[in-house]
């Protein structure tokens, strides 16, 4: 279905000048699309700055976005995927009763059939960590709660690497040096 | 290293490198530097005192849509920056080249709330092309070079520069910059052949094609390779609000104006022909009217310098990205020479019922009070070929840009993306500093001229040459058409009680005749042609006028109606 809403990976590369993360986010809120995570890192290229949203919406919608965040006179580049053209993780921390743990058996076999870290453990409440894909940080969260497990639950935003060798936007900015020489205003 | 000037100094030193030539300006505390280093540059730069900060923007923005050079308006922080929202969105929705500088509060209070402090990058980056905060005086050069490199390149836009108080007391070595690239930004994209010899295809095959020319004709000046695209593929035309001035009226396959109160034949035939060709212009929905019945019929190509334009409200079939000068060349180039005779003569007969049913009455009206549409015929016939007209928004802009006659490019300038009441004198005041040598005619209404009719006091200090032709009808007269149509004619708040205009007139030193007759109406166009310098022309017109025909709100644009 052409209007089914997906969750959608943004790419943007900006250049490091004060204001942009506003322009962009301006750019979802005006055509009413919640942003459901954003990160905002260096990237792989020098004073290039990297933002990876992830966001719900249809693909007509997606692509109107990306072509009006391309727009903002310092964005490089803004590409969308589906997942099933990146590779991505998360990271969560979960809090929950250190009761449950030693008391519930389940409690640490699901965690470590989730791959999961525990990085504290006190007698109130212990810590686990996890790194991995949206579904499965969420499965693991689903999971702790039906334990009556979790006391706090927090997760990154999602950061992502395209499946090509280098980013999209080395060419470009190789291309546009190529015709204009690598002094950049 | 050259000697060390004031940040305000070498703001203006950086004006000057760009070719500024006048500047509408309005000082106050946060500023009050750069005001002084003016003083020393009034026989370099021209300084418009205007009476309100909107009004310098708009301003700007009739330099700027005359002229083509980039208008530069320069206010104080707080509310003298938040009165030129107005005009900055104007300048947005309608991709006029302006800067606007404003005065901001020292890096040290920024945050604090200090006295006339606004985040002004922050209110102003969603209506902006760019908006910088300037803070440092080692800054001026760039932005100011950049500023006016990203206002007039590509799809031209605002650009807002915040200049803080230290920036300007600071001294600095200046040294000139002149911006001609930024790598994140491509203002013109190269056009992909793949793309023109589509189009060419397309356009070869077509034998109901209908061009929609939009104001980016007008920007990419390319008027004669529009000329030379519609006449070798013998191609009617249908022009937006913003593209009247890209062909002369009186052109054979000029077939009128498009959209809610364009002419019949070109609404009609937009859903009659095969092949749309949309050169420069946005589907903005003034034009489609509901888009689920636009145009169904028709493969659709889309001309544009703006990528997020493609696909933006209507689908389309085949997208041409780039400058319409290359792109229409290209095309014209490729393209056979072709001729639509039956097709062009099918628009004539509805041209025809439109004359009948709404023209000849609006602008030849036998008896009764004094018509709109007759008074702009009467200023177009009488004035000279260099007129430009500008307008406010409501009747008296439907009226004029249905009844002028444009005889040259640039101009009409009229706000209409987002339909600022109150643009239309200052804009003229602009205009007259754009285009020194042309008449410059503003077609205003009741409402209009009073939301910025403090800058006849402008007029009067500059003696900007602003005929102004006042159509009153004592209502805010398209709210009320609405209201008629759609309300059950519960004139809810647009009957309007005038000041004397005459006396208005006289205490700001402005010639000026009121007429309601319409035997006196040929002898005060001309006594207004006549005089030097402004004048105002009131004309009292009928109370209760519509503007027709209409698309009514949510018709296809082939549903015109006639008459309420």
């Amino acid at each position: 279905m052409e209007n089914e809403k997906k969750l959608y990976t943004l790419i943007v590369h900006s250049e490091n000048i004060a204001g942009v993360l506003n322009q962009i986010t301006s750019v979802f809120t005006r055509r009413q699309i919640n942003i459901e995570s954003l990160n905002v890192s260096a990237s792989s290229i020098r004073g290039i700055h990297r933002y990876t949203i992830t966001a719900f919406a249809d693909s007509d919608n997606i692509s109107k976005v990306v072509s009006q965040i391309e727009k903002k006179v310092d964005v490089l580049q803004c590409q969308y995927f589906t997942d099933d053209e990146i590779f991505m993780q998360e990271v969560a921390l979960y809090k929950i009763k250190t009761g449950v743990l030693t008391d519930n058996p389940n409690a640490s076999e699901v965690i470590r059939k989730y791959g999961a870290n525990i990085i504290e453990v006190n007698p109130t409440y212990s810590v686990v960590e996890k790194t991995g894909p949206t579904g499965e940080i969420l499965a693991l969260n689903q999971e702790l709660s039906d334990m009556d497990a979790l006391l706090q639950y927090v997760s990154s935003g999602r950061v992502a690497i395209t499946r090509a060798r280098i980013e999209h936007v080395s060419e470009y900015i190789e291309k546009m040096d190529s015709i204009y020489g690598n002094s950049n205003n | 290293m050259g000697e060390e000037i004031r940040g305000a100094e070498a703001l203006l030193k950086s004006l000057i490198d760009e070719g500024v030539d006048t500047l509408f300006a309005y000082p106050g505390g946060n500023i009050i530097r750069v005001f002084d280093c003016m003083y020393d540059h009034r026989d370099d730069i021209r300084q418009i005192l205007v009476r309100h900060e909107q009004a310098a923007t708009h301003a700007a923005q009739g330099y700027a849509r005359i002229s083509g050079r980039t208008g530069v308006a320069i206010v104080t922080s707080g509310p003298g920056a938040t009165n030129t929202i107005t005009g900055i969105s104007d300048a947005m929705l309608d991709s006029t080249p302006i800067v606007v500088i404003a005065g901001q509060v020292s890096t040290t209070s920024l945050g604090t709330d200090a006295f006339q402090e606004i985040d002004l990058v922050g209110v102003t980056q969603p209506i902006t092309k760019w908006s910088y905060q300037i803070r440092s005086a080692e800054d001026i050069a760039w932005a100011v070079s950049r500023a006016f490199y990203i206002a007039n390149s590509g799809r031209p836009g605002p650009v807002v520069l915040d200049f803080t108080r230290n920036a300007q007391e600071e001294f600095v070595s200046y040294k000139s910059q002149k911006i001609k690239y930024i790598r994140s930004y491509i203002p013109v994209p190269e056009p992909d052949m793949a793309q023109i010899d589509k189009a060419v295809e397309m356009i070869d095959q077509a034998s109901r094609p209908l061009v929609l020319a939009g104001h980016g004709v007008e920007l990419g000046h390319a008027e004669k390779e529009l000329k030379a695209f519609i006449e070798k593929g013998d191609i009617p035309v249908g022009r937006t609000l913003l593209g009247l001035s890209v062909l002369p009226s009186d052109h054979p396959l000029n077939m009128g104006m498009l959209g809610m109160h364009g002419n019949m034949a070109p609404n009609i035939m937009t859903n009659r022909c095969d092949l749309l060709i949309a050169v420069g212009m946005r589907f903005d929905d003034r034009v489609t009217s509901k888009t689920a019945y636009y145009a169904k019929q028709a493969r659709i190509i889309h001309l544009d310098i703006d990528k997020s334009e493609f696909g933006k409200n209507v689908r389309t079939d085949l997208n041409v990205l780039g400058d319409c000068r290359q792109t229409l060349a290209l095309i014209t180039e490729r393209m056979k020479k072709k001729s639509h005779k039956d097709w062009t003569d099918s628009f004539r007969p509805y041209q025809q019922e439109e004359y009948d049913k709404v023209i000849r009455d609006a602008t030849h009206p036998s008896d009764g009070p004094l018509r709109m549409g007759e008074v702009v015929n009467a200023v177009s016939s009488l004035a000279d070929d260099s007129a430009a007209i500008t307008t406010d928004v409501g009747l008296n802009q439907m009226f004029s840009s249905r009844y002028f006659k444009y005889r040259r490019n640039n101009s009409f300038i009229t706000s209409g993306g987002l339909g600022t009441m109150g643009f239309g004198l200052p804009s003229a005041i602009g205009a007259t500093f754009g285009a020194p040598d042309r008449t410059i005619i503003a077609f205003t209404g009741d409402g209009g001229l009073q939301m910025n009719i403090q800058e006849l006091g402008t007029i009067m200090e500059s003696r900007a040459a602003v005929k102004i032709v006042l159509l009153n009808n004592s209502f805010l007269g398209n709210v009320r058409q609405w209201q008629q149509l759609h309300y059950n004619s519960r004139y809810s708040c647009t009957p309007m009680l005038n000041p004397d205009y005459m006396q208005i007139a006289s205490a700001y030193g402005i010639p000026a005749r009121r007429i309601s007759d319409r035997s006196e109406l040929e002898s005060a166009v001309r006594e207004m042609f006549a005089t030097d310098g402004p004048f105002i022309l009131e004309a009292n017109c009928m109370e209760e006028e519509n503007v027709m025909p209409m698309i009514p709100y949510g018709n296809p644009v082939d549903q015109m109606i006639c008459h309420i």
